[in-house]
């Protein structure tokens, strides 16, 4: 760091050490910058976090591979049905497990609408730091409408826990299509004014446009993923790559950025709502009956009324609340899209009724690792455009 | 390139550097020796056929009470030709080190940080091996599993928020 300071700054000038941060107003999310500035321009960028670190891979090896579950709704809190799916679909793995085909859809069902409420809250959050206030009432109000519609379904609005081994609690509410078409419409709506207003305006443009370029060599190198990666023009998208899910039934574009700049992160995400939506569609037209979770009372528990009434479900329940689910000793990555990139489970289960060991690869991290190599050169102002497109989620970062 | 077909193929390249591989529930996975790992990593990261040019992952895991103690974990990706691979590398207790990978990935800085931090594995060569998620003052590894859940290392000084001295 030393070295590069001589080369860049002449000897007589003077370099401000500024700390911007852990709890500033324009960062959402608690994370410290220690910057290095020639006036207004940054020559370095030391990144801290850990703020929000509430040793989740520790506590996840206390429980139950059940009691897991709502621990990984607090990952990414903006986004959680993506994790709890990418939790489950990780231990199914392990326990040879095929989920029925509803489930299936209702899995990509959920994790799209989660997909689409943390895009709207990111370019929401990124446009009202810069001066955009309207854009971030108007994309809360969208998000109002899909929380509206998770609630109906899980009970909840962010800590759902909605999925379980083999399943998901239960199906979705009759009404759910109508809901789903009520809400598409008025979030259409809203989403057009955004892009109307902030799209092609040119303040905004000015503030994102060349703004935090990566090359796609180095955003590889860096470990980046979902839109960061995607921004650079790298079609990487784990659900076309490595499908999960069924997702390689559904009709669905990448959207491609070119510059790697704030700008095309922007497109993207906004891109990718579009996308989202056309796959809640191609789901709800072609969702298949049948049952929502196996029939396997090693995994699953069993239906309250075989609790209250029969020995055996009594047993089971007994067995899988107290002792856990018993998954067979083995170890997988199992990787899932997230709004922010590549969600990555690695597991180990040493077949005893509770988690080994469970590491989570958290996408925002590598994001922040990248930071500093983002925001060298620009002025300090950017760092809000620069950080709010990486979309920080501390509880993710951080776990 | 199929799973059995990518893991013969880095077995041959590793040579006698190989302890075991598998490529079980789909994963191909490999367990090499840790001197000349290095080496194998840089071959991984530049052969045209294989192409790893993304380190997704690092991570260990504590076998406690198993010798040796410590699995170091890569996760490796080829975003060109679309696979994946495990690189593991046991440690023993008394020597939980390895060389870093941050000259090949840059993604490396601070996952090793964060496996330094986490479950305590010095990495050679690395620039910066800083606490990353927790703070400098903290003493001891919280993912090895001889570091009780229930320990708390506060620094500043806790209160009982019951028995207090109340001034109005």
């Amino acid at each position: 760091m030393a070295a590069e300071r001589k080369l860049t700054v002449d000897a007589a000038e003077e370099v401000m050490d500024i700390q911007m941060g852990p709890s500033h107003p324009a960062t959402h999310g608690t994370i410290k910058f220690n910057l290095e500035l020639d006036g207004e321009e940054v020559l370095a960028c030391d990144t801290e976090v850990g703020y929000l670190h509430r040793g989740f891979e520790k506590m996840i090896e206390q429980g139950t591979w059940t009691q897991a579950i709502p621990y990984t709704d607090r990952l990414n809190y903006v986004s959680p049905l993506i994790n709890n799916v990418g939790f489950s679909i990780a231990v199914e793995r392990l326990c040879d497990i095929e989920v029925p085909p509803r489930c299936q859809y209702i899995r990509v069902i959920m994790s799209e609408i989660s997909r689409i409420t943390d895009h709207l809250t990111c370019l929401g959050m990124a446009a009202s730091e810069i001066g955009a206030l309207t854009v971030g009432f108007l994309t809360n109000e969208a998000r109002e409408l899909l929380w509206d519609i998770i609630e109906a379904v899980t009970g909840a609005r962010v800590t759902v826990s909605y999925t379980r081994i083999g399943g998901v609690t239960n199906d979705l509410p009759p009404d759910f299509g109508d809901r789903v078409a009520v809400a598409f419409k008025h979030l259409n709506a809203l989403v057009d004014d955004c892009d109307k207003l902030i799209t092609r305006n040119r303040i905004f443009y000015d503030r994102m446009s060349g703004i935090g370029i990566m090359s796609r060599e180095d955003a590889i190198s860096h470990g980046l993923t979902g839109p960061l990666l995607r921004a650079t023009g790298v079609e990487y998208d784990v659900r076309k790559a490595h499908p999960y899910s069924g997702y390689e039934n559904f009709d669905f574009d990448i959207p491609l950025g070119e510059r790697g700049d704030n700008y095309d992160r922007f497109l993207v995400r906004f891109n990718e709502i579009e996308q989202s939506l056309r796959i809640i569609n191609q789901a709800l037209d072609n969702l298949p009956d049948g049952p929502v979770r196996i029939d396997d009372a090693r995994y699953v528990l069993p239906e309250k009324h075989e609790v209250y009434n029969s020995i055996e479900g009594l047993m089971n329940h007994f067995k899988l609340i107290m002792e856990g689910a018993k998954v067979p000793a083995g170890e997988v990555y199992q990787a899932v899209e997230g709004a922010n990139g590549e969600v990555g489970f690695f597991i180990v289960s040493d077949g005893s009724g509770r988690p080994y060991r469970c590491r989570v690869r958290p996408p925002c991290f590598l994001g922040m690792a990248a930071f500093g190599d983002m925001i060298r050169g620009h002025m300090v102002a950017d760092i809000i455009s620069t950080f709010g497109m990486i979309n920080m989620i501390g509880g993710e970062c951080d776990r | 390139m199929s799973p059995d077909d990518l893991l013969s193929r880095v077995r041959e390249l590793a040579g006698d550097l190989v302890v075991e591989s598998n490529t079980n529930l789909g994963d191909p996975t490999i367990v090499i020796q840790r001197d000349g790992a290095l080496g194998l990593f840089r071959t991984l990261r530049g052969e045209a056929d294989l192409d790893f040019d993304m380190l997704t992952d690092v991570t260990a895991v504590d076998y406690l009470g198993r010798s040796p103690r410590f699995e170091i974990v890569y996760q490796l990706n080829s975003i060109g030709k679309n696979h994946r691979l495990r690189v593991k590398i046991r440690v023993p207790e008394d020597d939980v080190r390895v060389h870093t990978l941050s000259g090949i990935w840059k993604s490396a800085n601070w996952l090793e940080r964060e496996a330094w931090d986490m479950l305590g594995v010095r990495f050679d060569g690395h620039p910066d091996l800083r606490r990353i998620l927790l703070y400098e003052e903290f003493v001891g590894h919280p993912l090895r599993k001889d570091y009780p859940v229930d320990k708390r290392q506060p620094l500043t000084e806790e209160r009982d928020p019951v028995v207090q001295d109340w001034k109005f």
